[in-house]
């Protein structure tokens, strides 16, 4: 690295940028992994295997029978094959669909008692296990209030969740927020009122799979009326070999309240893909408003393709009250294959979604992601900003579908997707589907693909700035409009990992 | 300053000469204008100073105060001092002006070995600049050029050249697609800068700008050679009688 040595704290948008510049350099930095004694599950999927992952999560019998439906659907399933993305034949029976260390076999109290290991792997991770506030922002991250913000983590490693932080201060607001295990066990008319209600189990060969051997995942409850007096925040790690990781979150905001969510996502470096397929369902009622981030940093595999994870993953929102709100926001920078559309159903009158994105594809990695407005409700809005950046061979995909019902009078929504491509090797396509039923309603689309060219890298050094400064810069720009709709400690990651995928790729 | 010695320039992808034998010296404190009919190598003249990629020198030299600057990076050229102000400023989405043009000057700093400025520093200073060229604080907070009109891109160009205080300053086409009042306030822009140590090289079609910025010396280019170099009396000429005649007394 040249001229960034300067370890001089700087103020603003130029700090972010010369960090996320220093940022540079490492591979994957995730890619390291945790020597634990684990206890799997036998390889492959059966009608015991389901009943295993149920009786290891000791779970009612309403909740097997529900399982094991879902498993007799996912025999008759086929895996799709329209997403733009090319990989071999998965074999199902190849997989271990339980894994958890053999320190959870009886469930820790709380914190204290889990395994010093899994902490200490958080804590390599950046996400401390501890009751402790995050001071807002890093340092020099600005107009921040002084006083610290807290963060309540569930932290999931493998099959399992190993605790859950400010548990007890989140239950005197009223807010629920432990494993979807727990909540089985602890909340079940809740999860049987809502479970499948928003990604029924028979939706796609996936989610249907997701439902048969969901292993943990998180749950959020948040009372009527109800401001979530904290983030929460769910990281999922993966670590055991030829595991695929299945979780399931549900999120609920009753009516008038209010919770953001942050899921954060790494796993180990290996030569073997692995498999994630998890689904998220939130259901929003009336004028509640739900805020779903998504930081997804799986090992992506290497140059060559080798390794990484499969990411097909199914999350839904219904905005099921009039004047319901939800915004996903996204960031995926990691995984070698990526199938996901995060989606709306815009049930309520006057209800809003939201969607931003940002998916960097480089090396070998595959991208198909965007995602569905479903207009039922009158009035109802929507918005799409989703921005590819693709180097390396990678492709990247927008794939988007904006319905407007018959009865979705004067509803709206805007479409903007623009895909940057660094280099010449790669690629990226925009398939935005769009259906508009009745007529008063107004969808507008806009798409652009643009290189980090070589006029623009030119202006940048001729000002002065070095080949990575510049490109930092243009990219950063590109990923503004997204990266602003994030929490600011997320952002500052964000634009660190955008510049991770970048490395190496100018030229 | 800026010397350059027997010039010779291919297109890169192209088997294509551009520039046959270029010399030309400008002097600290001088302003020396070069005009031409299209297509004579004026604009690639400023890349090849500047760096751009897609030429190879295949002969001569380029120096700036004794440096070989065409063994450099642009960056470095832009450190030692030279600065380009573009006849096609480029657009960069999502990156403020402001942002952009900090990230400039402290990395210019930084590669001299200068303290960056501070951020109360560098708004002090941009607002007394941008004021001079009438440019308002919301364009300061624009995304560098995008939207801009043409007037606009190209005060912002000088208001970039009078931040980053160059030695050596090269304007290529700074004039095309502005107005009476626009290239009015881009001249006293340029003039503002003129100092006893900085140059000036002033690329440009038509005389009307160097009624603005008056040039020390006019030098005629045309099929990538300089053919005749004079005084501001050369430029009216032109304005006058077109290229025709001195291409026709130079063959």
């Amino acid at each position: 690295m040249t001229v960034l040595d300067d370890t001089q704290v700087k103020d603003g948008v130029d700090q972010e940028t010369v960090d996320a510049v220093r940022e540079v350099g490492g591979a994957y930095k995730y890619g390291w992994s945790t020597d634990i004694e684990m206890e799997y599950a036998p390889k492959g999927l059966t009608t015991d295997i389901v009943r295993l992952i149920s009786e290891k999560n000791e779970e009612p019998e309403w909740m097997l029978e529900w399982r094991l439906a879902a498993y007799e659907r996912w025999l008759t399933k086929v895996e799709p094959d329209w997403a733009m993305v090319d990989y071999p034949e998965i074999d199902f029976q190849e997989q271990y669909y339980y894994a958890r260390p053999k320190s959870m076999m009886v469930k820790p109290k709380s914190l204290d008692e889990v395994d010093p290991k899994l902490l200490a792997t958080y804590s390599k991770l950046g996400i401390p296990l501890k009751e402790q506030a995050i001071l807002a922002g890093v340092e020099g991250a600005g107009e921040m209030p002084a006083e610290a913000r807290k963060v309540a983590v569930d932290a999931v490693f493998d099959s399992v969740s190993v605790g859950t932080t400010f548990q007890k201060e989140l239950r005197e607001a009223g807010v629920i927020f432990c494993s979807i295990s727990e909540a089985i066990r602890e909340h079940p008319e809740l999860v049987k009122k809502y479970l499948g209600s928003v990604v029924p189990v028979n939706d796609n060969f996936y989610a249907t799979l997701n439902s048969a051997v969901f292993s943990d995942g998180s749950f959020v409850y948040v009372p009527p009326g109800v401001r979530c007096p904290m983030e929460l925040s769910t990281y999922f790690r993966i670590n055991a070999e030829n595991t695929g990781q299945f979780e399931r979150t549900l999120i609920i905001a009753d009516k008038g309240s209010y919770v953001s969510y942050l899921e954060g996502c790494t796993a180990p470096q290996r030569d073997e893909s692995q498999l994630h397929a998890a689904v998220v369902e939130i259901i929003i009622e009336e004028d509640a408003e739900v805020k779903y981030s998504t930081v997804q940093n799986w090992y992506p595999g290497d140059e060559n393709g080798k390794g990484g994870i499969y990411n097909f993953v199914t999350k839904r929102a219904d905005c099921r009250g009039d004047r319901a709100k939800v915004m996903w926001t996204q960031v995926e920078t990691g995984s070698a294959v990526t199938w996901k559309y995060p989606s709306c159903i815009l049930r309520g009158d006057d209800s809003q979604g939201e969607f931003y994105s940002i998916a960097i594809a480089n090396n070998m990695q595959q991208a198909d992601t965007g995602t569905k407005m479903i207009h039922l409700g009158k009035r109802t809005k929507s918005r799409i900003v989703s921005k590819g950046i693709s180097a390396g061979k990678a492709q990247n995909t927008y794939r988007g579908l904006v319905s407007m019902h018959p009865k979705a009078k004067e509803s709206r929504n805007y479409t903007q997707c623009d895909s940057l491509l660094i280099g010449d090797k790669c690629g990226a396509h925009t398939v935005p589907y769009i259906e508009v039923k009745n007529n008063s309603s107004r969808v507008e689309h806009e798409a652009t693909t643009s290189k980090v060219d070589d006029d623009q890298m030119f202006y940048c050094r001729q000002r002065g700035m070095d080949e990575e400064e510049a490109v930092a810069l243009v990219v950063n720009g590109f990923c503004k409009d997204v990266l602003q709709a994030l929490p600011m400690e997320f952002a500052m990651e964000a634009q660190q990992l955008v510049a991770i995928s970048l490395e190496g790729s100018v030229g | 300053m800026l010397n350059i010695n027997n010039l010779h320039v291919d297109l890169e992808d192209e088997d294509k000469t551009i520039l046959k034998g270029v010399n030309l010296s400008v002097e600290a404190g001088k302003v020396h204008a070069i005009m031409g009919p299209n297509g004579s190598g004026k604009s690639t003249l400023s890349y090849v100073l500047a760096g751009r990629d897609g030429y190879k020198v295949t002969e001569g030299s380029a120096t700036l105060d004794g440096d070989d600057i065409l063994d450099m990076e642009p960056e470095e050229r832009a450190a030692a001092g030279l600065f380009l102000a573009f006849q096609y400023p480029v657009e960069i989405p999502g990156v403020g002006n402001m942002t952009f043009l900090r990230t400039a000057v402290n990395a210019q700093r930084k590669a001299r070995g200068e303290d960056e400025m501070s951020a109360a520093e560098f708004l002090k200073v941009i607002r007394a600049k941008a004021k001079d060229l009438k440019i308002d604080a919301d364009m300061l907070k624009r995304p560098v050029n995008v939207g801009f009109s043409g007037g606009e891109k190209k005060r912002n160009e000088i208001l970039q050249m009078a931040m980053l205080e160059p030695r050596m300053c090269i304007l290529d086409e700074t004039d095309s697609g502005l107005d009476v009042d626009a290239m009015k306030l881009v001249s006293e822009g340029v003039n503002a800068l003129r100092t006893e140590g900085r140059g000036f090289l002033v690329i440009t079609h038509y005389q009307r700008l160097l009624d603005h910025i008056k040039p020390d010396v006019v030098h005629i280019m045309a099929d990538g050679r300089i053919i005749k170099t004079g005084g501001p009396e050369l430029a009216l000429e032109v304005e006058k009688n077109g290229y025709a005649d001195i291409l026709a007394e130079v063959a």
